[in-house]
């Protein structure tokens, strides 16, 4: 299919310039391999666009794929449908004000955007925090590990063609958007960590949940196990689709349970363990072969390890301050500013100006967030605001990853492989 | 120049291994809050990685990205952010190139990945990657002519600079 094929047939409205430079790359892509017949006979070689409306993209990811009859040639990805500039936003906005923005990065696990951006500020500001705040972010964010996994599972079993399996994971999903609300006090968009700690401690009420869910999550996943590891029918959709040779993987940029799939056993909790995961008994999963099936059995087994995790971290929690008492790095608890003179001073400042990291320093840290790696680099000029802020999104490595694999494999895998990547386009796109 | 830095082992060893090959090359080894910078000159760049990567172990290539320092020289940063798994040690690397017509070498040969690292980098400060296969705009239409995480671009974005569907009906 030539450029000029593709020009008498499509005339895009907006963006001229964007569409015919995005023909022209897929046109580019593999210029090595020959033209096997370069006449069409049978008409079989089309250029199809899927998404960025499709609904089994998981957002608004375009992808153009030029087909002969079923089979996919060459796939071009086209990102940034949903860019809304966040870096930008953050050179102009004080570290905690930002943390709201982090929400909707990726919004299927919130807590691990949250804690992401508050252990950045807090490395890069010096700022201790207690014990307590350690493991209740852990808690959070092993929640948010779950939550994020069981919309994976939904969907790609959906993907897959058995719909009614999206109801059952939703159902779990509902129990902890239930937890973060007594939590967080939000459902959804929680914005419970805080410079310095966390918002506010556990509630009596979010303990009870906690334990429950951990004790009925088990038994529920047990019978997903069953449902679908031997399920002829999952197989025969998943096995050796998708396919990520583990020689490739680390070279074009896999992260998080794609990169796990591989066999690489790269995990941040173990890597360069942040909060207190040096102190929990947990392992990495991974396979070896690669392909949608592996990263099913990768992020079904990192479940059960959040469940094992978030156990410990239960049994552990030490008792204590849930934030930091230094008036000059984290907000004053409220008892403080609605009673005293300089709490309220000091909330209005932090709330004004925030923390001022010294001038020149800058720090990366990253944390393992449910798609992979997640770090934030900033680079401070001594004000309240950054002056560069970096996300390393996981979604975009592994939508790079998912640009280089899909060539040669099916238009209906395309759908599952999608799935089996779990990006989430916030995230991607900033 | 490397001895007041607080390294650990395994970086201590990469780091003495780099300033012995690339003693010329290297302007300044720096820690800031316990990540370790290498700053070199833009023209040793596919050397250096080459040899990061084959010799040392930094195989993985987490991150690209770029910095506007707002300066009158040498005024866009791009910085590399490497891995090495053998080791469990993080290095950037960081080089910069001036305003106008910045542009440095692609390490596409040497890391697929930076691929889309690249582009988004393009994107977002106009700095141009000789050598890369795919020079295009990530996240922003071709057809837009701004480079929007540039200091002097305003926060609000420039009204009319991209073409939006009309929210009316057409009026035939």
């Amino acid at each position: 299919m030539k450029l000029e094929d593709i020009r008498s047939k499509v005339n895009p409205t907006f963006f001229k310039e964007h569409q015919n430079s995005l023909y022209k790359s897929l046109e580019d892509k593999h210029t090595t391999i020959e033209e096997m017949d370069d006449g069409d006979p049978l008409n079989a070689k089309m250029v199809l666009n899927m998404g960025p409306q499709h609904p089994a993209t998981h957002g608004v990811l375009r992808m153009v794929l030029q087909l002969n009859g079923e089979t996919i040639e060459k796939a071009k990805l086209d990102i940034g449908y949903l860019h809304r500039g966040v870096e930008k936003i953050a050179e102009n906005k004080t570290y905690q004000e930002f943390m709201p923005y982090t929400d909707r990065m990726d919004y299927l696990s919130p807590y691990s955007n949250n804690v992401a951006l508050c252990t950045a500020v807090e490395k890069i500001a010096n700022v201790e925090v207690p014990e307590r705040a350690h493991y209740i972010r852990m808690i959070g964010c092993e929640l948010a590990r779950i939550s994020s996994h069981l919309l994976w599972l939904g969907t790609l079993v959906m993907d897959a063609g058995a719909v009614s399996f999206f109801i059952w994971t939703f159902r779990e999903r509902e129990k902890i958007y239930d937890i973060m609300d007594h939590l967080t006090g939000h459902r959804f968009t929680v914005s419970h960590a805080r410079i310095g700690g966390v918002a506010n401690d556990i509630t009596d009420s979010a303990m009870g949940l906690i334990k429950e869910f951990a004790q009925t999550f088990p038994k529920e996943l047990k019978g997903w196990h069953k449902f679908l590891d031997r399920n002829r029918i999952f197989i025969d959709r998943n096995e050796n689709v998708g396919n990520v040779p583990t020689e490739k993987a680390l070279a074009i940029g896999a992260t998080g349970p794609v990169l796990r799939a591989t066999g690489y056993a790269y995990d941040i909790r173990k890597f360069a363990p942040y909060a207190r995961y040096d102190e929990i008994d947990f392992e990495v999963p991974t396979r070896l072969e690669g392909d949608n099936l592996a990263r099913y059995f990768v992020r079904m087994e990192e479940m059960h390890e959040s469940i094992k995790i978030i156990y410990q971290c239960l049994e552990k929690l030490p008792k204590g301050p849930v934030r930091t008492d230094n008036a000059k790095q984290a907000y004053p608890s409220k008892d403080e500013v609605y009673y005293s003179m300089e709490g309220m001073i000091h909330d209005f400042m932090m709330t004004d100006t925030g923390i001022c990291p010294p001038a020149g320093a800058e720090a990366y840290h990253a944390v393992e967030a449910p798609k992979g790696e997640l770090g934030y680099y900033i680079q401070s000029d001594g004000t309240g605001h950054p002056w560069r802020l970096k996300i390393k999104a996981p979604s975009f490595c592994n939508l790079q990853v998912l640009e280089n694999i899909l060539d040669g494999e099916m238009v209906a895998d395309t759908v599952v492989i999608i799935g089996g990547m779990d990006p989430v386009l916030g995230e991607a796109d900033k | 120049m490397s001895k007041e830095l607080q390294l650990s082992d395994p970086l201590q060893k990469v780091i003495d291994a780099l300033t012995d090959e690339f003693f010329d090359k290297i302007i300044e080894i720096y820690q800031s809050s316990g990540d370790t910078f290498v700053r070199f000159e833009a023209d040793a760049t596919l050397d250096l990685c080459k040899y990061l990567r084959d010799e040392q172990g930094f195989v993985y290539l987490c991150d690209i990205f770029g910095i506007d320092r707002y300066t009158n020289e040498e005024r866009f940063e791009v910085v590399y952010n490497l891995v090495s798994l053998r080791d469990r040690t993080r290095l950037f690397l960081k080089i910069r190139c001036e305003e106008e017509n910045p542009k440095v070498d692609s390490v596409y040969s040497l890391w697929p990945s930076a691929n889309w690292f690249e582009r988004e980098v393009y994107d977002m400060f106009g700095i141009r990657f000789r050598n890369h296969p795919d020079h295009r705009r990530i996240y922003m239409p071709e057809d837009y002519k701004y480079f929007p995480l540039r200091k002097e671009f305003p926060l609000l974005g420039i009204p009319g600079s991209i073409e939006l569907p009309s929210t009316t009906p057409d009026p035939d």
